[in-house]
């Protein structure tokens, strides 16, 4: 069977409203952009979508939000959109903010088939309210499950039709752990080349946990921050 | 702003940085502290995205929107540099192998808590990767401004801001001087150039320790 589709409209397939979603990307770097765009023109709503950031006002996930799609975002930062302030204020929007590396390691365990884990992070903090604390070696830890989650959504540089995937620079962020995570996971990829052709050595994710792969098209790679220096 | 500014504070900081440290800077003062790490020296910069060994802002030419820092700024790498993914990020800095980690804050108390992501009534952006930072790291340097924009003290006997994390700031160091945080106290290790123990008092809440004969900060 293949894992091949032609673009995002077909990878889609399959997501409905209520659903809980995995969508890779630090800010707008590695986010899976023709999956979003195909997901924002769909008539999908109230996802439960987990992601490190809520994009911008007008990219990213903030597309979805200004369609109302989106019932809950479980997120480490979401500092940077106003739609998505004006909805949690209104109350349209739910949020869950979780530390950084707890939420990283909540989708690796996912992805790992671990129930939950016990990590420092957010201990005597309102993030541990109603928590299972436990001692270790004299140091205080919090116990942390796993998500559940129907789809995951990534973005890669290159895969095969196997289903394998490279990352590039830091738009690898939480794309592998993701990717390993979904119940159904649909990668989208800069360049879609036949199996045989990558480096078995340096693949981040093997194919085995990817059911749905495409080439991207039109790629943005929107920066949000363009710093440089003169020379 | 009284005694040094927010380059002065980064520069008294790059002072504590040691060869083959490998460190974490947070966004705001500690940032600046790349621009001074002492020549001679090898340092290696942890951005929590995923790059271990963060080079310089990118020319025009070089610019990668896949190459970002935390602070979602475009980057470079460096020779030895290693990408990875945010899982094996945190699992370096849970299991302590960053060797000093800056942040900025908003409080910090005598019993070493800190407060640096939420203010009751404003918009909550999120924790980001600080509270797995400071409840990873041994060593932490918390780089602020010794007092809020109303004048209020920073360095408090509690916080009142919800915390970040609890009992594991070791050292901080404002506009006004280097202090230790230990039993209990904020203790005065150097004042900043032209600032008097006197000022220091009246600019901090917490229980202060400071000794008569204390040194300057010295460049």
């Amino acid at each position: 069977m293949s894992k091949v589709v032609e673009n995002a409209n077909q990878a889609i397939k399959g997501i409905e409203s209520g659903m809980t979603l995995m969508l890779g990307g630090f800010g707008l770097c590695g986010i899976p952009e023709n999956t979003i765009s195909a997901l924002a023109a769909s008539e999908v709503k109230d996802l439960t979508c987990i992601s490190n950031n809520a994009g911008v006002d007008d990219f990213g996930i903030g597309l979805m939000l200004q369609n109302k799609q989106v019932k809950k975002m479980i997120s480490s930062y979401v500092g940077e959109n106003q739609e998505f302030e004006r909805q949690l204020l209104s109350g349209e929007l739910e949020v869950d903010l979780i530390p950084q590396g707890t939420l990283a390691e909540r989708i690796r365990a996912t992805g790992a088939g671990i129930p939950a884990f016990f990590t420092p992070a957010g201990y005597g903090t309102e993030v541990a309210e109603n928590k299972e604390i436990r001692e270790f070696d004299g140091k205080n830890y919090i116990l942390e499950y796993s998500f559940k989650s129907d789809f995951a959504i990534v973005k890669a540089w290159k895969g095969d039709t196997a289903g394998n995937l490279i990352f590039k620079g830091t738009a690898r962020n939480f794309n592998p752990m993701m990717a390993m995570a979904g119940k159904i996971t649909i990668a989208e990829v800069e360049e879609l080349v036949p199996a045989g052709e990558l480096d078995p050595n340096f693949i981040h994710i093997p194919g085995i946990f990817v059911n749905t792969i495409f080439q991207g098209t039109d790629y943005e790679k929107r920066i949000e921050q363009r710093t440089v220096r003169n020379s | 702003m009284k005694g040094l500014d927010k380059n002065g504070i980064a520069k008294r900081i790059a002072a504590e940085l040691q060869d083959g440290y490998y460190v974490n800077l947070g966004i705001g003062i500690p940032t600046l502290i790349a621009n001074f790490i002492p020549s001679g020296i090898n340092v290696t910069l942890q951005s929590e995205n995923g790059l271990l060994g963060m080079g310089p802002f990118p020319t025009e030419e070089q610019v990668d929107a896949d190459l970002i820092n935390a602070g979602k700024q475009t980057v470079t790498t460096l020779d030895g540099s290693a990408i990875f993914d945010s899982a094996m990020s945190f699992a370096m800095i849970r299991s302590g192998r960053v060797d000093l980690t800056v942040l900025g804050a908003m409080q910090v108390s005598e019993q070493g808590d800190i407060a640096n992501w939420k203010i009751p009534g404003k918009m909550v952006k999120g924790m980001g990767g600080a509270m797995d930072l400071v409840a990873g790291a041994d060593n932490i340097i918390v780089a602020m401004t010794h007092t809020n924009r109303k004048g209020d003290s920073k360095l408090l006997k509690s916080c009142t801001l919800p915390l970040t994390g609890t009992n594991c700031i070791k050292k901080v160091v404002t506009n006004l001087g280097v202090f230790e945080i230990k039993e209990g106290a904020f203790v005065l290790l150097e004042k900043a150039p032209g600032i008097s123990i006197d000022e220091i008092a009246q600019s901090t809440e917490g229980k202060l320790h400071a000794d008569q004969n204390v040194p300057e900060i010295i460049f």
